[in-house]
């Protein structure tokens, strides 16, 4: 799990192009929209997209985007649970 | 129609960015494609917004920002923008990933900014400015365009202040895709040998330029904006000259009342007579000055050549790298810019001394 | 500046008819043109409906009496079809009989023909007659294939803010004529389907599977639609004697500075368009007989503007619909189609049905209209444009008295 967590800070600094940001600065539970990261709706599509294309999992709902998005953790449980 | 140029940020491939310096230090290039001086970002946008945005877009708001803080408005009465290509960048990355991943995979922020109004609503996403809002596309009519809008908008609504701004960008891709139909040079050349040319194309440019028009006198105003046209595939010379003195007349001058006519000599020997032929005739009298050596060829370079004029008017200077022959004026009241874009788009603005 | 309007001809083409007749013909059996996709190549064919114009390029080249070798893009091909009936049906056989402009609008120029060459663009080994598109990637190409199609040379321009960008062309060419610019002037939009735009409104996932549903309860996004809709201002002098459709009477263009792709949930652009629209032709909400509305079928757009529209209208909301049911949502064109649209509303006393539109919203207070209507008397109608950038414009267009 904790080497999931961090492989997808990686590749969410990576896609969302969070210049100078390092993975250390990502917490686990804090949530990435509004306050935290700071991330928006175009970033919820970003990530709809970097799970289609690194984990192959699809998701059809952007609004199920919400609750699957709220952290690093939540993300990780989710590909966990949904991986092929 | 009429306008006071208030307040300029540009953009360019000379040291323009931010300074009232006029060409005390001209950049001379040796090649056939020039890029912009790009400031430093993080003073202009916050950097999370910043993280998405193509070059064009981080140039056009840290231009507008400029060009709002030298005239001293807060927020303008509306937003005008014009460009040729819009966002060639963000359109260019979503095109080729389309392409090169069959339509899957893709993700919207590319497409997102790929649309022409981006910087015009950047901008005005910036400042929350919810007032009037137009991006015009019309190729070498793209700024000027933009500008007649602004003096119109002037004139017609209870609007102040202005924010007209010009901006392209040249993408390695853009570049070598538009020297296929013959648009740049082969060869590489030095700034100052442009107006020397005796080759087909031209050496392309970029710029980003925004100006504040304004209805009301100041004393930080450059110049008035007394007028603009625009003429689209004259039948011949004569023609550009019977619409050139038309507007002369509408504004009471004639050709010997111009002091100063910018050229848009671009070194390209198909297109560069026409100028010298309006010098040699309607304009024996004026001073002669140019500018696409400094700025490149692009379809909103008007808008580079509205700063020099702009700037001559103020300072009441010409830089000898921009005077073609000798300055034949000691004081300059009245500057007309004459541009083709490939003798098609044909423009003439004028502009006077506050 | 209180000079009047006059739309003295009107063109269009979209998915349903190639021109005003078909289109009257279409609306008045409430047939949808929303269906498969035929022309692009997109392994989405299947998958989105959308509302296409029925010919190929070919068809279209040989229509319009060029050689079948002719360099042209299907915008240029559209655009021409379209605004070359809005010039014959204003009667105008010599172009240069007044100042005559025209000012179209689109949202991504030549796209449709640059996304099959530009790898070949890029690649120098690949020769061909090809790289004549070059030329015509850009937004202006179309706009001066039509003007030189028509004979049209005394002012030309081009707008592109997105979704609003025709109904923007349509005001800027009022204003060309009030500051005495031009006596006449062509203005609308055309844009056709690409590849390039299908994928673009994929990966922002507002595209609705089936037909769109615009002011639904359950609607799920938009269906891309292609088409140009072109109408001609006259000033008074110009259209000295003619048969007028109706007046252009307000127009207004706000910036909702919201986000750069979604409204604002209280549709703040949409409301100040809107305003500025009713502050200019001197009406109230309350003389307005027909809406036509942006209604995308989007969740944020028909929330956003049906919150705006009852901001202004309070409880009175007029007759109301969205006619991208028929059409399809044609992004640089709309504001273009659904002028001339209003322009019929008026000229026959019409209302269009809202398609789909089985459970209104319950958070707006207004129904659209469901059937189409032909018993009331149509005097006023506005018409909404928004467009990505919180590009927001409204038109009003009056009868003539």
């Amino acid at each position: 799990m904790t080497e999931l967590m961090d492989q997808l800070k990686e590749q969410i600094i990576l896609q969302l192009n969070l210049e100078g940001m390092k993975k250390e600065d990502i917490d686990n539970d804090s949530s990435l929209f509004g306050g935290g990261l700071g991330l928006d709706s175009i970033d919820a599509l970003e990530l709809i997209v970097l799970l289609e294309k690194n984990y192959g999992i699809k998701i059809a709902n952007p609004a199920d985007g919400k609750k699957i998005f709220q952290s690093i953790r939540s993300m990780a449980e989710f590909i966990e649970a949904n991986k092929k | 129609m009429e306008a006071y140029i208030r307040g300029i940020g540009i953009v360019s491939a000379q040291k323009t960015f931010n300074t009232h310096d006029f060409l005390s230090e001209p950049i001379e290039y040796n090649t056939n494609s020039m890029h912009c001086i790009e400031p430093v970002y993080t003073e202009f946008l916050n950097p999370v917004l910043a993280r998405r945005m193509g070059r064009i877009i981080k140039m056009g708001i840290a231009a507008s920002s400029v060009c709002l803080k030298d005239a001293g408005v807060e927020m303008p009465d509306a937003i005008i923008t014009g460009t040729a290509f819009g966002c060639h960048e963000d359109t260019e990355k979503f095109l080729l990933s389309i392409l090169d991943n069959d339509e899957q995979f893709l993700t919207p922020t590319s497409f997102m900014q790929s649309t022409h109004n981006t910087v015009s609503s950047q901008i005005a996403l910036q400042l929350k400015c919810m007032n009037y809002n137009f991006t015009y596309v019309h190729k070498g009519f793209s700024f000027e365009s933009a500008l007649l809008d602004g003096l119109m908008t002037l004139a017609e609504t209870d609007a102040q202040n202005v924010l007209v701004g010009g901006h392209d960008e040249i993408t390695d891709k853009h570049f070598a895709i538009s020297k296929r139909v013959g648009c740049w040079k082969e060869e590489s050349i030095p700034s100052m040998d442009i107006i020397n040319s005796k080759t087909n194309g031209s050496v392309s440019g970029e710029g980003a330029a925004f100006f504040v028009l304004s209805n009301e006198e100041s004393e930080k105003n450059y110049a008035k904006l007394i007028g603009v046209n625009m003429i689209f595939e004259p039948e011949n010379e004569k023609e550009v000259e019977t619409k050139i003195i038309a507007l002369l007349k509408e504004k009471n001058l004639s050709p010997s009342d111009i002091d100063c006519v910018m050229y848009g000599i671009s070194g390209d020997v198909r297109f560069d007579p026409i100028y010298y032929n309006l010098m040699n005739s309607l304009f024996q009298e004026s001073t002669s000055v140019y500018f696409k050596h400094l700025s490149g060829e692009y379809q909103t370079s008007g808008s580079f050549a509205l700063w020099e004029a702009a700037m001559i008017l103020k300072t009441q200077t010409v830089p000898g790298s921009i005077l073609i022959g000798k300055n034949k004026k000691e004081r300059i009241k009245n500057v007309l810019i004459y541009n083709t874009y490939m003798n098609t788009y044909h423009t003439v603005s004028l502009l006077s001394q506050c | 500046m209180n000079q009047k309007i006059y739309i003295t001809g009107i063109g269009i083409i979209s998915a349903i008819g190639d021109n005003v007749e078909e289109t009257l013909d279409s609306v008045r059996k409430q047939k949808s043109g929303i269906g498969k996709l035929d022309n692009i190549v997109t392994r989405y064919k299947n998958e989105i409906p959308v509302g296409e114009v029925k010919h190929t390029n070919q068809e279209l080249i040989q229509l319009l009496g060029f050689s079948a070798e002719t360099k042209i893009t299907r915008t240029s091909l559209l655009g021409i079809v379209a605004a070359k009936e809005a010039m014959q049906s204003a009667g105008i056989k010599n172009p240069k009989e007044f100042r005559t402009g025209l000012i179209s609008a689109n949202s991504v120029g030549g796209m449709a023909i640059t996304e099959n060459y530009y790898k070949d663009y890029l690649n120098p080994e690949k020769k061909g007659d090809f790289i004549e598109y070059i030329k015509k990637h850009d937004c202006g190409d179309s706009t001066e294939a039509i003007a030189n199609y028509l004979g049209i040379k005394d002012h030309i321009s081009t707008i592109s803010t997105a979704c609003s960008s025709s109904a923007n062309s349509i005001m800027l060419g009022a204003r060309l004529i009030k500051n005495n610019i031009v006596d006449r002037v062509i203005v609308g939009g055309t844009d056709s389907l690409s590849k390039f735009t299908i994928n673009g409104f994929m990966t922002l996932m507002i595209l609705d599977k089936e037909q769109c549903k615009p002011f639904d309860a359950g609607r799920k996004g938009l269906n891309l639609g292609e088409g140009a809709g072109f109408i001609v201002l006259e000033s008074e002098n110009a259209a000295a004697g003619k048969e007028i459709f109706c007046e252009l009477t307000g127009y207004g263009n706000a910036n909702d500075a919201y986000h750069q792709t979604a409204s604002s949930p209280t549709g703040e652009g949409a409301y100040l368009a809107m305003e500025k629209a009713f502050k200019q032709s001197g009406l109230e909400p309350g003389d307005i007989d027909y809406i036509n509305a942006h209604g995308t079928g989007t969740e944020i757009n028909d929330l956003s503007e049906g919150n705006a529209i009852q901001r202004l209208f309070k409880n009175k909301v007029p007759e109301i619909s969205s006619t991208k049911g028929f059409t399809g949502h044609t992004l640089g064109a709309c504001g273009g189609i659904e002028a001339v649209l209003s322009v019929l509303a008026i000229k026959y006393n019409m209302v269009y049905p809202s398609l789909n539109c089985v459970h209104p919203m319950s958070e707006l207070n207004f129904i659209p209209t469901k059937e189409l209507k032909t018993d009331k008397r149509i005097n006023h109608v506005l018409s909404n444009s928004f467009g990505f950038g919180g590009n927001s414009s409204a038109l009003i267009f009056s009868r003539h008295k």
